[in-house]
């Protein structure tokens, strides 16, 4: 894979893709950045806090689930998920959120920034924030705050702040401008997490790193409980983190088949969908280079998605890469599919998912019986559904 | 030094004083109703800024946000804006203000041919740091264009050095670490950092971002080669009835302005 390194040690392109495309003001946030995290990456002190945290807090390893419920109803010899949503605060970006937070306490920032589309990674920060004594503020779209309210209160009873932002359409893409404002704004003592493996470098790069535990972990279970590697790992793809942490376990393993699965919204024919990867063209939002939802001239195109977690235009660089070397294919599933998806394995398996992680299961559902007939298909479950009971209530008519 | 660099090398030269940069968004308030903005300021500018409306600007506050919202959906795109400069070419020099990503739809080739060919001067590029962009860099050096480097108060001392080295024009100094359209103290921390970078940039410094009022705009004109007022602007003409006193409104101000600049001490206090 041809990349190029900064600073000794931290990739800052994968292939054409990344790169830092930011104002002038926090190129010098990045440098510190890179270089406070390759400073503490290795030290036994900072592992050592961070794996204990891990284990205590998260609830580090996540159980890996053969889901045979799910197996006789889409016709899957064998389905495993690796169970994400089992973390603290209910998805994997805790992985991320309490990795960067650590890191940033480390480097004497008094101050926390994030953005959040779903709200798992805002209130995966302010949970962070609130362990480490650190002010949090969290920016969230209008729009996701009014369908995911139940994680806006979350976050305030964390302690951390939730700015509303009304630019734009008022979802992730529109929090991720204004985080990047108030970072830019207050750049000296602020730390801006970004929540997924996307941005200028050097934060694609460690978001991968912090969420590889993922990978890593799944990878030891499936051979020690499937006693082989999995066939097929699928996961879903907004900006790519629950994707990326679990495929880094499996790029080497050629025989491994590593899908990502984006949201087509309303269809890919419609126009309303997130499917930046497989309907969007290379461009650069939000200081990274990488397949983009766009107009001919090069505006930024709205998306859509029933799951606020994967209502992104853009797409880490990292993904980019795999999509053109060929390594991980892109797919796309629909809202109405998600929907069915979870709904399945809500029934089937008595595990609520989150919309985000249906789009993956979404996939089984369609392709799974062929998917598995080589051996067996893993799921990244990337965060549990507690949080889209008002969407999903309200779109399967169970809300009267 | 390209051709367009030189142009505005010769700008700064000639002046005899700082340099009044008027930021103008094309398309703003409307395609018809903006070129006359432009007119306007053009009368009374030493250089001209001229925006290119996109959907996510990082680098600007809410005003720039909104207008720009505005000039896409008036069905502004970076083609419109290139001829608007092109209507102006014998006018002072023209800098086109983009972002990257609408550079990148167009190509960096296609770019740089058609904005020498309108007679633009420069570009500045909000989110291309010096350390990206060498293909478009490259297109616009044979085109004669020069790229604008930016530099900020959190910006290395070494690295300030660095951007001289790539400047041509001239380069443009963030006022404050912050986005567009906030107000400038002009303090120790701003006069600290055009300090660092007179000390290792060559080329002319012009100072942007809170510049609102001719009172700022003299003050500046102490420390730098050049001011930039941009949201200021557009407050003006949010603010004016009809078109016809949105562009008064811009040219009294450009006026006033380069009062500031010609007798520093002739302007009165807030």
């Amino acid at each position: 894979m041809s990349e190029t390194r900064i600073d000794e040690g931290l990739v800052a392109r994968y292939g054409p893709f990344g790169g830092r495309y930011v104002p002038e003001t926090v190129i010098s946030a990045l440098d510190e950045l890179s270089e406070a995290y390759l400073r503490h990456r290795d030290d036994p002190g900072f592992r050592a806090e961070l794996d204990g945290l891990l284990a205590s807090y998260v609830g580090r390893p996540t159980p890996l689930y053969r889901a045979r419920g799910l197996e006789r109803a889409w016709g899957v010899e064998r389905l495993y998920l690796k169970r994400e949503d089992l973390c603290h605060t209910g998805a994997h970006k805790i992985n991320n959120a309490l990795g960067q937070v650590l890191l940033a306490s480390r480097m004497g920032k008094r101050r926390i920034i994030a953005e959040t589309g779903a709200g798992q990674h805002g209130v995966a920060t302010a949970t962070a924030a609130a362990l480490l004594g650190l002010e949090c503020c969290v920016y969230m779209g209008r729009v996701d705050m009014a369908r995911q309210r139940l994680n806006v209160i979350r976050m305030r009873m964390l302690g951390a702040e939730v700015r509303p932002v009304d630019s734009g359409i008022g979802t992730l893409k529109d929090a991720l401008n204004e985080a990047i404002r108030d970072w830019v704004t207050n750049v000296r003592d602020t730390h801006y997490v970004i929540g997924t493996a996307a941005g200028p470098a050097p934060y694609p790069e460690i978001v991968a790193e912090l969420q590889s535990v993922i990978g890593t972990e799944a990878r030891e279970q499936m051979l020690a409980e499937a006693g082989r590697l999995p066939a097929t790992v699928v996961a879903c793809v907004g900006g790519g983190s629950n994707a990326i942490g679990i495929f880094r376990g499996f790029l080497d393993d050629a025989d491994v088949a590593l899908v990502g699965v984006e949201a087509g919204g309303e269809g890919i024919e419609s126009g309303r969908h997130g499917a930046s990867l497989g309907h969007g063209q290379p461009g650069v939002l939000h200081g990274t280079y990488s397949y983009l939802l766009q107009d001919p001239s090069g505006q930024v195109a709205e998306p859509h998605s029933i799951s606020a977690g994967l209502d992104y235009p853009g797409v880490g660089p990292e993904h980019s890469h795999l999509r053109d070397t060929g390594r991980v294919r892109y797919v796309s599933a629909t809202d109405a599919e998600a929907l069915a998806a979870f709904a399945a394995c809500s029934r089937a398996e008595g595990i609520i998912p989150a919309l985000e992680s249906s789009h993956a299961l979404a996939h089984v559902q369609r392709d799974g019986a062929a998917l598995g007939a080589a051996g067996p298909v893993l799921v990244c479950l990337s965060g549990r559904g507690d949080k889209d009971v008002d969407a999903v209530g309200a779109a399967l008519g169970l809300d009267d | 030094m390209t051709e367009g660099g030189a142009r505005i090398r010769a700008a700064f030269a000639g002046a005899g004083r700082p340099l009044f940069m008027p930021y103008v968004l094309g398309g703003y308030p409307g395609p018809a109703a903006g070129a006359e903005v432009l007119a306007a300021a053009a009368a009374h500018a030493d250089l001209i800024e001229l925006g290119v409306p996109f959907s996510d600007p990082l680098a600007d506050g809410p005003t720039i946000q909104a207008a720009g919202q505005r000039a896409i959906e008036g069905g502004t795109r970076l083609e419109d804006v290139i001829e608007l400069a092109a209507a102006h070419r014998d006018g002072p020099p023209i800098v086109l203000m983009t972002y990257v990503n609408l550079v990148l739809a167009m190509g960096p080739r296609a770019f740089a041919e058609r904005a020498a060919r309108a007679g633009v001067a420069g570009v500045i590029i909000p989110d291309l740091p010096i350390d990206e962009g060498a293909e478009l860099r490259e297109q616009a050096r044979r085109a004669g264009i020069s790229v604008v480097p930016l530099a900020a108060p959190t910006t290395g001392d070494a690295r300030l050095a660095e951007i001289g080295r790539q400047a041509d024009g001239f380069v443009y100094c963030v006022a404050m670490t912050g986005v567009t359209g906030r107000d400038v103290e002009v303090g120790e921390e701003l006069r600290g950092f055009l300090r660092r970078a007179r000390e290792r940039i060559e080329a002319p410094l012009a100072v942007g971002f809170g510049v609102r009022t001719p009172r700022h705009v003299a003050e500046i004109g102490r420390l730098a080669d050049g001011v930039i007022v941009g949201s200021e602007l557009i407050r003006l003409i949010d603010a004016a009835p009809d078109a016809a006193a949105a562009s008064a409104a811009v040219a009294r101000f450009c006026e006033e302005a380069v009062a500031a600049l010609s007798d520093p001490a002739g302007v009165p206090g807030p």
